[in-house]
């Protein structure tokens, strides 16, 4: 007889059934190396003034440098090494997009398993709030907060926080109304257990698989709206240049037909996205009950 | 259906209310409200009279009550950078903001609708599949990335479009207009495009479930029983009822395209709202952020409640589900 699978080995053959999904996890784990070993494998410190010479500014990729380093990626306006600089934005895209998704998660898990386990007053004020917070669109949200409390890392996480934990409460409102009725709850009831424990301990756990889902979609949305206010310029500060704020820079370069300063760090950006978005794609079929052999 | 409305309107008022509060907070008590309502170029004597004549030296809760009655009255003070009152500067540039809007939504329309019933009717041939890949792609990629990369392509690279600004515009009653000019229209091309490709990737999505749904239909199957041509069928039959949640739709995104309208705005130096916010921000040019902010929210209540009512009218287990919480 066949041996019996853990629920994680179980995960890891699903998953694995998709080529793409595999090759997108590859893609991601390569963008995270990338990212967390930024100042090792970077040929050039672009935030080290001493390391840059104007006279490198604006080559063409492949060109070498005034020190006989190689611009695989070409230079922008103050000599830096684009390469470098899209391995250093990618440690800021994806730590606001990671840090904002973590706390939305953690406030919206909060919020919704209230909502569902108290109910009544509780349920309806909370809901009415996440019902008014969806009505009005993402970008909307986050630029009214950001033009009230200005420009900064911490400001533009707690601008994403802001706009997806409604998201969440939502969903996990929805799935502990659904396991709250289920036997194994009443179980635990009868078991005399206390209320932290059955929230914690038996309805958290059975209300994580579509949790996870949306955070890892979620993920890919934040880095993307970060991208998008930092190229507005009313996201991250100059000095902790994101993927979308080096795009920016290069924004006026391009219509001299200089692509390279805006047209490569753009192409990490949408690697990252939709390498998240592939994984995201197959874990939702994976970890869907109702697909399950 | 009164009790439903009021509670409604009364729902409005407050997120109005907490709006107004937000702003208020954020421009006049954590910043400080000397340098953003008087111009800094003031001498000190102008400086100590406009403190005295915008009563900052009262307690803040008065402050508050004057900063509501002026903004119901319309007044929220001058733009430093154009000086004209700020609500008046966003009044004029709204017309290209809904231009550029109703555009980009038609766009996603007239494109979006055939693609979705291709998609729909041969859901295996490669270009259905295409279609698909396509409109994932339009959902997650961000738009302003899109954006660069059209003006690098069409503007840049093949020199057939402008890559930004409004061009020439044409005076329709009394309101300024691109799209009645060839120049007009060149200008407006890639920005409706851009603009577009998110509701294009949401309602080729829509319609193609839509179209599926509706193929397995008896009526369907009675319209080709009684031998009617396949154009008939599908221009019909099929299309008269995949409309309805369709149309609902676009009504309810447009809110959105406007919203979105800034990042597009901003890339393609479209004069509109949405670039004259992003502006205000970069120059803090703060009486206009602060109408913008309050303009645009009232707009996004005024949306949301029109919607609530008008399902409430024709959906009524809307309102029954809200009597049932």
């Amino acid at each position: 007889m066949q041996r019996e699978l853990t629920p994680l080995q179980r995960i890891a053959t699903d998953f694995g059934e998709s080529r793409l999904a595999l090759a997108g996890l590859a893609l991601l784990v390569l963008v995270v190396l990338a990212a967390s070993f930024a100042p090792l494998i970077s040929p050039q410190d672009p935030y080290d003034l001493a390391q840059l010479d104007v006279l490198d500014s604006r080559l063409p990729p492949g060109s070498t440098s005034v020190s006989g380093l190689t611009f695989w990626l070409g230079s922008d306006g103050q000599g830096r090494d684009i390469l470098s600089g899209i391995f250093y934005g990618l440690r800021i895209s994806l730590m606001v997009g990671a840090a904002s998704t973590l706390c939305a998660l953690v406030i919206g898990l909060a919020m919704g398993l209230a909502a569902a386990y108290f109910g009544g007053r509780t349920d309806g004020v909370i809901m009415r709030l996440v019902d008014i917070q969806l009505s009005f669109p993402s970008i909307l949200i986050a630029l009214v907060l950001l033009a009230v409390l200005g420009q900064g890392t911490g400001k533009t996480i707690f601008a994403l926080v802001m706009v997806q934990w409604a998201y969440y409460a939502r969903t996990v409102r929805a799935t502990a109304i659904v396991e709250r009725a289920k036997e194994y709850i009443e179980a635990a009831r009868c078991l005399a257990l206390s209320p932290a424990r059955i929230v914690f301990r038996h309805l958290l756990p059975n209300c994580l698989p579509p949790l996870i889902v949306i955070a890892t979609v979620q993920v890919a949305a934040a880095v993307a709206l970060e991208a998008t206010l930092s190229y507005l310029g009313i996201g991250v500060p100059i000095t902790e240049p994101s993927l979308g704020l080096l795009i920016k820079n290069g924004f006026d370069y391009m219509l001299s037909g200089k692509y390279w300063i805006s047209f490569f760090p753009g192409i990490a950006l949408v690697l990252t996205i939709v390498s998240i978005n592939l994984v995201a794609d197959q874990l939702r079929d994976v970890l869907n009950p109702r697909l399950q052999k | 259906m009164p009790a439903f409305i009021i509670r409604r309107l009364l729902q409005s008022v407050l997120v109005l209310g907490f709006m107004s509060l937000l702003v208020f907070v954020g421009v006049y008590a954590i910043g400080n409200p000397v340098d953003i309502l008087i111009n800094p170029q003031a001498d000190q004597a102008d400086i100590a009279r406009a403190i005295a004549a915008l009563g900052l030296d009262k307690p803040l809760w008065e402050q508050y009550l004057i900063f509501l009655r002026q903004a119901l009255s319309g007044d929220l003070g001058k733009s430093f950078a154009y000086d004209i009152p700020a609500i008046q500067l966003i009044l004029e540039r709204m017309p290209a903001t809904l231009e550029l809007a109703l555009t980009a939504t038609a766009v996603a329309v007239l494109l979006g609708i055939p693609l979705g019933l291709w998609a729909g009717l041969a859901p295996d041939s490669w270009p259905a599949k295409l279609i698909m890949t396509g409109s994932i792609l339009g959902f997650s990629l961000p738009t302003f990335w899109v954006g660069l990369m059209l003006i690098m392509l069409f503007a840049v690279e093949f020199g057939w479009l402008p890559s930004g600004g409004r061009g020439p515009t044409t005076a329709l009653f009394g309101v300024q207009v691109s799209f009645l000019g060839w120049e007009g229209i060149r200008h407006l091309i890639l920005p409706a495009v851009n603009l577009a490709l998110f509701k294009l990737s949401l309602i080729i999505r829509l319609t193609r479930a839509g179209t599926r749904e509706a193929l397995l239909q008896d009526y369907v199957k009675f319209a080709r029983a009684k031998g009617l041509s396949n154009a008939r069928v599908v221009g019909v039959h099929v299309l008269k009822n995949i409309m309805i949640p369709i149309v609902t739709v676009i009504g309810l995104e447009f809110g959105s395209v406007i919203a979105f309208a800034i990042v597009t705005e901003s890339i393609f130096a479209w004069p509109g709202m949405g670039k004259l916010i992003i502006d205000s921000i970069n120059v803090l040019d703060r009486p206009v952020i602060v109408a913008y902010l309050l303009i645009i929210v009232s707009v996004f209540i005024l949306i949301n409640l029109a919607v609530d009512i008008v399902y409430s009218v024709l959906d009524p287990r809307v309102r029954l589900g809200a009597q049932a919480r």
